[in-house]
């Protein structure tokens, strides 16, 4: 799971160093060193699904669609082009020629045949198999009674015809899912279920070393259908390397990326540190850190108790204990998700009314409860502020501190957590459009054993409501879709399933002499940087 | 000889089954469901359903544990659910890096330790000794990431003699097995300091001493090897300590060995990695016990195996 950093819709705050100006062409070639604390553990698009991997999969493999280098702009990279019926039901890609795989073979239509049949079998076990529900065929596929995706059809070497069941608005950002990036059959084939420690793709980088435990190296691949990219002749990425450690290897200059960021305890001596000056670039991200408030259990399943812990919780004092890293929240949508409500103004930090509507709703003298967090920092004192804050209106709130596994596992039963901060597993979006905040979170398909809708909030009407925004296909609905969404997410608010807390900000730390267009060290897509586009400095 | 060999090989391979059966019925009962876990947070209820089904997590628990033990006679650890490699494969890679810090912390142990032991010893209740032993107290008892952290401050950070973590030359290893060793080190000095005066009050260290032998010549010639017996025998039990501590010092100095990888799946709960790295650390500490005792009667003849 992405649980941290997948973000969109970046803004770079600091300035990029650009030396000369102009001058750009000549800056090409060099090795770069990327560090990580754990080890990267897949690169196989169909399954890798984790923070870390998530963009290193993007620099070996490429998908039909893509995003523009820094932004959420979907444009076509194995397709050419493509086309849409009038129904909005069929898609047809004509594919980019003349595109090799690092193994030397030529891409062709087949092959994103064979990727997508082989992401919805289930004998994959892909994270990201659901994310195709919407391909004709799909349910025959991915139970193992089909051999493929019947939806899914090969018209020529050029030219794929993919069919929908129903009409679905975020096709597109699906093709540019990781999970629908291209691999070639020869190749799963040789290494089967370690194909994942031996990728093959078509993209920017080619695999060349993998030392277990100690680095992972990519190469320039040089026939990459992408024109003067990449940029770098090699990246290191080494793991094993403590979060703290990479700082202090940073500034002494012997790295140049660290990759698990700065740590939240040691963030203002960072910042504040002028020897890093111009190496950290702040960016927003599509998260939503909240609390969930279980609907099902007394007496969370009482409007009046989950709005009174709405305006109990002091977001401004939380944001302040994690350094202002992040901005309050008052919906689930971040603002940078189109469908965000700027005039929304949701439940306003008031511990006296908190108190007088949880008297009203029979709980003058309060209750008790338990909050659920994961146990590493900064969670747990987030969770304690959040406990001072209810006892505050005479909610005694008793925090279970657990490893994240354990807190996802209570979240998917539907009677065991009344409370949980989502801190460390909050949802970040996979793709930049709303629809995909509501379902696994807040619709009735994710209020199931083992979901993430950790509110247990069904609401039938609003869930039907959502599958008919999300046909909307058409791109000249696309306006009044993103009105429709708006809508649903202030009215779920309005019911208070959530206590929504703050939006965090992404923050990469790189060595100056690093430089790229601007954004792509705050990529929406790419975390932590787009290894494409980046280059070596030489002004620096 | 050959018996007593071969029964402590049965009581261990029991051992080892008994920790294996543990540490399956612990994971077991964590309260994360790894077929969740793989499935992904966008996975259907059916996607789960497969992927419980394919690693036979939904067969009653006795069973799971029969086939983990019928694969594991078969030299198969499973694969990652998080990594999705062979587990036996990831050990592998990473065991040398482990035993190689353990030599090294081994070796860094015995040195110090019997230095500032013999040192403590002969100039024994003196202003030396008595600081050499607090110094070996403070080794005993201080937490191994705190050593680690504040060597990699002073020597690492602010003298810049030796790099901050990584792997590959010797510079690299020399932090890590003094923060390993440190702990064996203070143990070792006060055990040598305390057999040494014992042995230096023997019979014949008197008759050597009233032969006219020469001071240092009886205490390298026949008091140290005497005082010395102790010592085998417990760097035997030492792989006990060093399983557990390689999970803190390899975590702290980025050694690519079994302990980060422990620490790493401890986190992410990744079972298959956890029962593999426990079963190979309970069996080093098995064997060696096993060879520390098979050692002692060559040391001294006046141990015998029953």
């Amino acid at each position: 799971m992405k649980m941290r950093n997948k973000l969109l819709a970046g803004v770079a705050a600091v300035a990029m160093t650009m030396g000369a100006g102009g001058a750009l062409a000549d800056s090409m070639g060099g090795n770069i060193i990327v560090t990580y604390k754990d080890d990267v553990s897949t690169l196989d698009p169909a399954i890798g699904y984790d923070w870390q991997n998530w963009s290193m999969i993007k620099s070996l493999f490429d998908g039909l669609m893509d995003y523009k280098p820094g932004t959420t702009e979907l444009v076509p990279d194995l397709a050419e082009s493509y086309t849409i019926s009038d129904d909005g039901l069929v898609y047809t890609f004509n594919l980019k020629p003349g595109v090799k795989f690092h193994n030397g073979r030529e891409f062709v239509a087949s092959d994103v045949k064979y990727t997508l049949d082989r992401v919805v079998n289930p004998t994959t076990q892909s994270p990201g198999a659901g994310f195709f529900g919407a391909i004709d065929g799909f349910d025959a596929a991915s139970s193992g009674d089909a051999d493929g995706l019947s939806g899914v059809k090969v018209l020529d070497d050029q030219t794929v015809e993919i069919t929908l069941s129903r009409p679905d608005a975020t096709f597109l950002h699906v093709m540019a899912l990781n999970f629908a990036h291209v691999v070639p059959k020869e190749a799963v084939d040789e290494h089967g279920q370690d194909f994942g420690k031996h990728p093959v793709g078509t993209g920017a980088y080619e695999m060349t070393d993998w030392t277990l435990g100690q680095h992972v190296i990519f190469s320039r691949f040089d026939d990459y259908h992408h024109e003067g990219l990449p940029k770098l002749d090699q990246i290191t990425f080494e793991v094993g390397q403590e979060p703290i450690v990479a700082l202090l290897r940073l500034e002494r200059g012997e790295i140049d990326i660290a990759g698990d960021g700065i740590p939240p305890a040691k963030f203002l001596e960072v910042t504040s540190n002028p020897e890093f000056d111009g190496s950290i670039v702040e960016g927003s991200q599509l998260h939503t850190g909240y609390i969930t408030l279980n609907t099902q259990m007394a007496p969370f399943d009482n409007l009046k108790v989950r709005q009174a812990v709405n305006m109990a919780v002091n977001k401004d004092r939380i944001v302040r204990i994690i350094n202002g890293r992040a901005v309050p929240a008052n919906q689930p949508l971040p603002p940078l998700m189109p469908g965000y409500d700027e005039s929304y103004e949701g439940f306003k930090f008031d511990p006296d009314a908190a108190k007088a509507l949880l008297a009203e709703a029979g709980f003058a003298d309060g209750f008790t409860t338990e909050l659920y967090v994961a146990n590493t920092d900064p969670q747990p004192r987030i969770a304690q502020a959040i406990q001072q804050d209810l006892s505050n209106i005479g909610i005694r709130a008793e925090i279970k501190s657990l490893a994240q596994a354990n807190v996802i596992a209570a979240g998917g039963e539907k009677d065991q957590a009344p409370m949980i901060w989502s801190g460390g597993m909050a949802w970040i979006a996979d793709f930049p459009d709303p629809s995909n905040f509501y379902g696994p979170i807040l619709g009735c398909g994710g209020a199931v054993p083992g979901g993430w809708n950790w509110s247990w909030y069904c609401n039938p009407e609003i869930d039907e409501r959502a599958i008919a925004a999300d046909a909307m296909a058409d791109p000249s609905q696309a306006e009044a879709r993103i009105e429709e969404w708006k809508k649903i997410f202030t009215e779920i608010q309005d019911e208070a399933p959530w206590v929504p807390v703050f939006n965090e900000q992404r923050f990469t730390i790189r060595s100056k002499r690093l430089a790229g267009p601007e954004g792509i060290f705050v990529d929406p897509v790419h975390i932590p940087v787009h290894y494409d586009h980046v280059y070596i400095s030489e002004g620096n | 000889m050959y018996a007593y060999v071969i029964r402590r090989l049965v009581e261990a391979a029991l051992i080892l089954l008994g920790v294996s059966f543990i540490t399956f019925i612990l994971l077991y009962l964590v309260p994360a469901d790894p077929a969740r876990q793989i499935a992904g947070r966008s996975a259907t209820a059916q996607t789960v359903e497969n992927i419980r089904e394919q690693l036979g997590l939904n067969l009653p628990f006795y069973e799971q544990y029969w086939r983990y033990l019928v694969n594991l006679l078969q030299g198969d650890f499973g694969r990652s659910y998080l990594q999705k490699s062979e587990v036996g494969e990831l050990i592998a890679a990473r065991l040398p890096a482990s035993l190689l810090l353990m030599v090294a912390a081994i070796c860094t142990e015995l040195v110090m330790g019997v230095m500032i032991g013999v040192i403590a010893a002969i100039k024994r209740d003196t202003p030396l000794d008595k600081g050499l032993m607090v110094f070996s107290f403070v080794g005993v008892s201080a937490p191994q990431f705190v050593v680690g952290i504040l060597l990699l401050y002073v020597f690492a950070v602010q003298l810049q003699w030796f790099p901050i973590g990584g792997y590959g030359t010797f510079a690299h290893i020399v932090l890590p097995a003094l923060t390993l060793g440190v702990l064996g080190t203070g143990w070792y000095s006060r055990m040598m300091r305390s057999s040494l005066i014992d042995v230096m009050t023997q019979d014949y260290i008197r008759t050597a001493r009233a032969k006219g032998m020469p001071r240092m010549r009886v205490i390298f010639r026949h008091a140290l090897p005497n005082a010395f017996l102790p010592i085998i025998a417990m760097i035997g039990i030492d792989i006990g300590f060093f399983m557990s501590g390689i999970v803190v010092v390899e975590s702290v100095f980025g050694w690519p060995g079994i302990g980060q990888l422990a620490w790493q799946a401890i986190q992410r709960v990744d079972i298959p990695i956890i029962m593999g790295v426990t079963l190979v650390s309970a069996c080093a500490i098995v064997l060696g016990n096993l060879v520390a005792d098979l050692v002692a009667p060559f040391v001294d003849p006046r141990i015998k195996l029953k």
